[in-house]
């Protein structure tokens, strides 16, 4: 498995890694984003010599339900049934940050200005946090697309980029919303097939490995977001405790004796300083673990998609070769049971053969991303540790040498 | 990371024959020789009668001891019988007696009934370190340290049962301390303060105090947001290591694998910390607390001192008031009787303004040494509490760069 290193992440603060060749034929973007009070609004920016489209660069505007919209239009599309359709990005949700930032507008009185101003000032930092975050988790959504042989030449796709109007998909309607209940109700279906509840012989051995394998896996990776999601939010906490013992020394030291005075302040600085740093470990690990996790949870659910598909195709093939055989004992309508069962053997076959290439993509990807996450998470906890260190020790020397 | 007895350095030993003035002067520039440690919790009997027996082990070169080093076994209810008497004898004469640990009857009822989980183990390492640093405090104290009643505690393998330690606990001590200041506070005596460093005294003190409390409220809750990082850290270890576990990608597993052993070492790491957050910085800020409480009240005794003395001079006024009247009605018998109440309270005056001046003197000294003990106490812990903060990142930087190999290694 190669490893293209990717001149693109540098902007990103995704880490999703993507193997994306970037050959000129179509590049996307997103160039700007703006949050508007309850919507983000993000500026799809390409670049592509294709004869499709009247420009060779050009940006619109698009909504996150635009995304939604064309992530469906994929996934409901017969032509793609052998391909792992990428995750559709999360709805951007800043609900928790600023309800956050709102009970700190309430005022706790017993709060001083500073500890106000830091306790905002963090509070904005994750805002912007959980901002560039839905920027990146859409951006890589569209650059997935764009570098897929056959997901690249849709046409939605090139609606989606081009199309200057908006696409009149917000606010899903009544029908919509039904439509999405019926898929559901389909989904638990397929699960039963996946399951092996439903009796499918599964005669192919990488299938039936690469279905066990992901049931699992489904289930673990889901598992640990869910934990590592918790560490994270621990030492956000942690970083958030810092500012009342901070601004406790510092008063502290103020008004201690001569003798103590110069210990709480430098203390009291310390502590401010460590906050920050324990505040981007936190961050990191949000970055490095818990967005990768979670991406990876979100494309191990199209992985599953995929062998639903695949499952259902065989179940249709297998149907068909008993219309046959029954057509063929009554000698009734042969000729157009055959043609269907070849049409669907055909199309099992062909499915079969995309998702066996898209599911060995799958641990190719999987196994750079976490490759390149680690390595960065564990670089980045080296660093903040060594900087901590760093300051600690001059603290120390600082209040060792004092009388 | 369990707390360790503070080492003293060694110092030329005390002579016993001494003035208690001489070995207080040379006192307050020395180190003590004194190291008392608590130790070996055990618990002793059943049910509701039981008790935790502590080992109190003295090492010393003073001369005043019979052994350089000796020990006994002490349960918690010794502790505040010796406080109780050390409080009664030297409180209202204006020693900071240091305040005995705070009784618990959640905590000690769950030892008794004999649960044997963490938070019952936790509660007697809390009261056990309490203790010891109780004891510690108490020896260096130069005055308190020559107490026979603290030299039968320390050395005599039978001590007598404290009785009615309920009145006796450090909470009942501080409790007959508020009472006392309510009273005074109370009293609408506007106290003719003749030294405004008292005055200054009493009000940093009062300031101290607020500062402290608030410390140790947010020191509190970066205690607990630490176990739960800690906690939080254990479980995402496992599951990373059932990831590992079911990933297919052979080099992948392998590094989620040790990704999960890190994330489980960093958790014990994360407990450590914990630990070393409340024992070494947290409690010391309870200490002092508990321990500014009882400089508050020997300021109030020493108001009340001053009470006394300004009512025995307030009655010695009316006596000669009386003699007066008596002179006047020529009652010649009443006269005599009155002349002898004159003498009788002048004695009292006297008595009550050298009191006053004896403990305004005590106070100003035992001031001094409480506020040199402060510092160097603080420092030190500061000193300690920031080493270990060091060590916890220097763990880190080990784990994390055995790490980054593994990560590197997936193919």
């Amino acid at each position: 498995m190669e490893e293209n290193p990717d001149p693109g992440e540098e902007r990103q603060p995704c880490s999703v890694s993507m193997d994306l060749q970037g050959d000129g034929a179509l590049q996307v973007e997103i160039s700007d984003a703006v949050s508007e009070r309850d919507k983000v609004k993000f500026t799809v920016h390409t670049k592509s010599c294709l004869p499709h489209f009247s420009q060779t660069e050009f940006s619109v505007v698009r909504q996150h339900e635009e995304f939604i919209w064309l992530h469906d239009a994929y996934t409901d599309n017969e032509d793609y049934a052998g391909i792992i359709i990428p995750p559709a990005p999360p709805k951007p949700d800043f609900e928790a940050s600023r309800e956050k930032l709102q009970r700190l507008g309430e005022g706790d009185s017993s709060v001083t200005r500073e500890e106000f101003a830091k306790m905002k000032q963090e509070l904005e930092g994750e805002y912007l946090a959980i901002f560039k975050k839905t920027v990146a988790m859409h951006e890589v959504f569209l650059q997935r697309l764009a570098a897929h042989p056959t997901l690249r030449r849709d046409h939605n796709l090139y609606v989606f980029l081009e199309y200057g109007q908006d696409l009149s998909v917000r606010g899903k309607n009544k029908k919509e919303l039904f439509g999405g209940f019926i898929r559901n109700i389909v989904k638990s279906a397929d699960e039963a097939l996946i399951t092996g509840v439903s009796g499918l012989k599964e005669v192919d051995e990488f299938f039936e490995h690469e279905r066990t394998f992901l049931l699992e896996y489904h289930t673990r990776i889901r598992d640990a977001c869910l934990r590592v999601d918790r560490v994270m939010r621990s030492h956000k906490c942690l970083a958030e405790d810092y500012i009342p013992v901070s601004a406790a020394l510092s008063s502290l030291g103020t008004q201690e004796v001569h003798q103590l005075k110069t210990s709480f302040l430098k203390l009291a600085e310390l502590f401010e300083r460590l906050r920050k740093l324990e505040g981007r470990v936190a961050s990191d690990e949000d970055l490095k673990l818990s967005d990768m996790l979670h991406y990876y949870m979100r494309d191990a659910q199209a992985a599953k998609d995929l062998l639903y598909r695949r499952l259902r195709a065989l179940a249709d093939y297998e149907n068909a070769n008993k219309a046959l055989d029954k057509a063929r004992m009554r000698n009734r309508e042969v000729r157009s049971a055959e043609t269907h069962q070849q049409l669907c053997c055909r199309r099992f076959e062909h499915l079969s053969d995309s998702a066996r290439q898209e599911l060995t993509d799958f641990k190719a990807r999987r196994g750079s991303a976490f490759r390149k996450n680690l390595i960065e998470l564990a670089e980045l906890e080296l660093k903040h540790a060594k900087a901590s260190t760093l300051l600690l020790r001059n603290t120390l020397t600082a209040l060792k040498g004092e009388p | 990371m369990a707390p360790r007895i503070e080492s003293k350095s060694m110092s030329a030993p005390v002579i016993f024959d001494r003035s208690r003035d001489e070995i207080e002067e040379e006192a307050n520039g020395d180190v003590f020789d004194i190291e008392i440690g608590v130790s070996d919790p055990e618990k002793v009997g059943d049910g509701m009668n039981a008790y935790m027996a502590y080992r109190v082990t003295t090492k010393t070169s003073l001369s005043m001891f019979n052994k350089n080093e000796f020990s006994v076994k002490r349960r918690f209810s010794d502790f505040l019988g010796l406080h109780s008497k050390l409080a009664t004898k030297y409180l209202h004469v204006g020693y900071i007696v240091p305040p005995a640990p705070e009784k618990s009857i959640v905590g000690m009822t769950k030892v008794k009934v004999g649960k044997e989980d963490s938070s019952s183990t936790e509660f007697v390492e809390k009261r056990r370190a309490a203790l010891e640093r109780y004891l510690q405090r108490t020896v260096k104290h130069p005055t308190l340290l020559q107490d026979p009643d603290l030299r039968q505690f320390l050395e005599s393998s039978e001590l007598p049962r404290a009785v009615n330690t309920q009145a006796l606990s450090g909470a009942g001590i501080l409790r007959m301390v508020n009472k006392a200041a309510d009273a005074v506070n109370k009293m609408t005596i506007k106290m003719n303060e003749s030294d405004a460093w008292f005055e200054e005294k009493q009000q940093q003190f009062e300031n101290l105090d607020q500062q402290l409390r608030k410390l140790h409220a947010s020191v509190e809750a970066l205690v607990c947001h630490r176990k739960e990082l800690s906690a939080n850290t254990a479980a995402f270890a496992k599951s990373a290591a059932m990831l590992g576990n079911s990933e297919d990608h052979t080099a992948l597993s392998r590094a989620l694998s040790q990704l999960a052993e890190v994330e489980e070492k960093i958790d014990q790491l994360h407990q450590e910390q914990a630990f070393a957050d409340f024992y070494v910085f947290s409690e010391l800020l309870s200490d002092y607390i508990r321990l500014i409480a009882a400089v508050k009240g020997v300021f109030d005794h020493r108001m009340k001192c001053w009470q006394k003395w300004d009512d025995a001079q307030i009655t010695l006024q009316k006596k000669r008031e009386a003699e007066a009247k008596m002179m006047l009605a020529n009652k010649p018998d009443k006269i005599q009787q009155a002349k002898n109440e004159i003498r009788e309270w002048e004695a009292k005056v006297q008595q009550g303004e050298r009191d006053f001046e004896q403990i305004s003197k005590t106070i100003r000294k035992e001031v001094g040494r409480f506020e040199k003990e402060r510092v160097k106490d603080f420092k030190t812990v500061i000193i300690k509490y920031l080493e270990s903060l060091v060590q916890t990142q220097q763990q880190l930087i080990k784990y994390w760069e055995a790490f980054l190999p593994e990560a590197k290694a997936i193919a």
